[in-house]
């Protein structure tokens, strides 16, 4: 099991009250899967995606990704440990502004210093169809390229899990379906996928889906 | 792709940030420079100022000597130490002294270690009838200058007038034609002319000098002097007079000391005084430039501080900002794998470069402005290691004014961050 989310809680602390975003929720996404949360806004999608994603740790409950909890890492391993087996992809992108095409793709290099990077990189860029945008910066890139980056970014040091925040929420049909269809790819090549989306276009492409509603499950996955 | 590129980018990205960061650091470090410059530059003047007073108050000193040694020289001996029963007021109206002393007091004077006067000269002189020649004149014996046992032996003012010479004023060799070389009778006593004066206008135009002990001979003194003549030294006090009476009253008890050539020696006081008046203008300029630099020193004690007060809150406000601005940006990069540490180094590389420039540009504003106040100095004020400080302070301040917000930056929770996306 590659993402493997058990019993699960999470709350914040707010001046009024104490909110619970993820209550006893458990999840679990096997090589080759691609499985989609869905819920309306609020109910706790995104808490689970970053809790997955060794970035909020739970109040309680079991995580492990690729055999590890990360919650058990000093924050520095925590760190790298994402960059080495999970890529993110968000609805906002957040590519780095002033970085080129091919240097937001090559920044999760940063942290491996791996040699490779540049090659593979380039390679992310040609399939992505980004070759004649290589020099160009966000800003001067459509939204659908734009995501189309990050997804790359999100490939580069070839992660064994992608988790994908809304990652069609801001792109139109054509554009949604091209990267939903390299989620795919990627789960079918032996990746776990766990993608948070309310878009119900997006769930077909999965192999399964997980329905929150107000912080918890609503469908057991089979 | 590292983490210097990310850094460099970043900078030309938001140019204008680092500009505004650079031109804080540089002002704090122009000013450091500018005062240090402005401050050697200060001493530098000074020093030279100091120095060509200091030459002028030499070539001063130098003229006096020369003026004093031409005027004495002129002059020939300017004290006279007569006999304690010398009537001053018969001495001023017959011009030669009637009163005795032994002659030994001139060598007591010349081995005592007095020494506001030197160059000792022992006369006998007195009015009398050339007889050969129905002629007043003055007769003067002298045996030449008595050498002063603690001084070094100086070439004598006057030279020995030998037995069976003499020496003739002008009023004596002039009517009778007479040359070195002529004899002569002098009451009795046959002498071979050995020197002839040109005319001088005084009393030692009737003068003839013969040996001490023939004058003293001739006129029944034997070993006694009228006076022994004396030069002041130039070393001696405003009131050289008295002093000289004080030193000579505790060899000679008695002696009465009488000086001569007054308006000479008012040339002479008159180039102490302006030796005095460049030295006082030499201290008032030591004087002058230490307040000028003290003054420089103080501006700079103000001015410093607030400059790099000012330019550390300066930076601090840019980095919080640029914090701000980076917020989403920092929390990708943590969320795709960045370590805190290299957050920190993404925000601390950027205020080394920022200081480094600063730094650079400071230097170079503040010599300029340090040099330009301060005329042709420019390259003598030029120092490597002012350099070399203001390129490890200016990183220093950069770094340390952007630490708090580097560090809140790298302490950021992306998950925060990216749910506020």
């Amino acid at each position: 099991m590659l993402i493997s989310l058990k019993h699960i809680t999470k709350s914040y602390n707010t001046h009024a009250n104490n909110v619970v975003a993820v209550d006893d929720v458990g999840v679990s996404v096997d090589s080759g899967e691609f499985v989609a949360v869905v819920g309306p806004s609020g109910c706790g999608k995104t808490t689970l995606l970053l809790v997955a994603g060794g970035l909020l740790s739970p109040d309680s409950g079991e995580v492990t990704v690729d055999g590890i909890d990360p919650y058990s890492l000093s924050s520095e391993q925590r760190a790298r440990f994402r960059a080495e087996h999970i890529g993110f992809v968000f609805q906002q992108f957040h590519l780095i502004p002033y970085l080129n095409v091919l240097d937001n793709v090559l920044a999760p290099a940063l942290v491996t210093g791996d040699t490779n990077a540049r090659q593979r990189a380039g390679r992310l860029v040609e399939r992505f169809g980004l070759s004649d945008r290589l020099k160009h910066r966000p800003g001067q890139l459509s939204t659908g390229e734009r995501q189309r980056v990050a997804l790359a970014r999100a490939l580069l040091n070839q992660p064994k899990v992608i988790l994908a925040d809304e990652p069609t929420g801001n792109l139109d049909g054509d554009n949604s379906a091209e990267v939903l269809k390299e989620l795919q790819t990627f789960a079918e090549q032996g990746g776990a996928v766990l993608l948070v989306t309310h878009d119900p276009d997006a769930v077909a492409f999965a192999n399964r889906q997980v329905v929150l509603a107000n912080g918890q499950l609503q469908t057991t996955p089979p | 792709m590292n983490i210097s590129r990310l850094v460099v980018q970043e900078i030309a990205h938001r140019f204008l940030n680092f500009v505004l960061a650079v031109v804080g650091v540089s002002i704090a470090v122009a000013c450091l420079v500018a005062s240090v410059t402005m401050i050697d530059a200060g001493e530098i003047e000074s020093q030279q100022l100091v120095a060509e007073r200091q030459k002028e108050v030499q070539e001063a000193g130098k003229k006096l000597n020369d003026e004093m040694r031409k005027i004495t020289k002129g002059l020939g001996f300017n004290i006279v130490v007569l006999a304690e029963d010398e009537d001053i007021a018969a001495f001023h109206a017959q011009g030669t002294p009637t009163g005795t002393m032994p002659q030994e007091y001139v060598t007591r004077l010349a081995n005592s270690p007095i020494v506001v006067i030197n160059h000792l000269l022992p006369i006998v002189t007195r009015k009398i009838q050339w007889a050969e020649q129905k002629q007043t004149i003055v007769l003067t014996g002298t045996r030449g200058e008595v050498p002063q046992a603690h001084r070094d032996p100086k070439k004598p003012l006057l030279d020995l007038v030998p037995k069976g010479k003499i020496v003739l004023g002008y009023r004596l060799h002039h009517p009778r034609q007479l040359k070195p070389g002529s004899n002569l009778t002098l009451n009795g006593r046959d002498f071979q002319v050995a020197k002839c004066h040109a005319e001088r206008g005084t009393v030692d135009d009737v003068t003839a000098w013969v040996n001490l002990e023939e004058a003293q001979d001739m006129l029944g003194m034997q070993n006694l002097v009228n006076a022994i003549l004396a030069l002041e030294c130039n070393c001696a006090t405003i009131d050289r007079l008295a002093e000289i009476r004080t030193e000579i009253a505790k060899v000679l008890p008695g002696t009465q000391i009488l000086e001569r050539g007054r308006k000479a020696l008012a040339r002479a006081e008159a180039r102490n005084k302006a030796k005095k008046t460049a030295d006082n203008a030499l201290a008032a300029a030591e004087e002058s430039g230490q307040q000028m630099i003290e003054s420089r020193k103080d501006q700079a004690n103000v001015l410093v501080p607030l400059a790099v007060v000012g330019s550390f809150a300066w930076i601090v406000l840019l980095a919080v900002g640029n914090a701000r601005q980076r917020r989403s940006e920092i929390g990708i990069l943590r969320a795709i794998g960045l370590g805190r540490r290299a957050v920190l180094v993404l925000f601390l590389g950027k205020a080394l470069l920022v200081g480094l420039v600063g730094g650079a540009i400071g230097y170079a504003s503040g010599f300029l402005i340090g040099t330009g106040f301060s005329g042709s100095l420019g390259q003598s004020l030029f120092d490597v290691g002012w350099l070399l400080v203001a390129l490890l302070i200016a990183p220093a301040l950069s770094a340390a004014a952007t630490w708090l917000p580097a560090l809140v930056a790298a302490g950021q929770d992306p998950a925060i961050v990216l749910q506020e996306q």
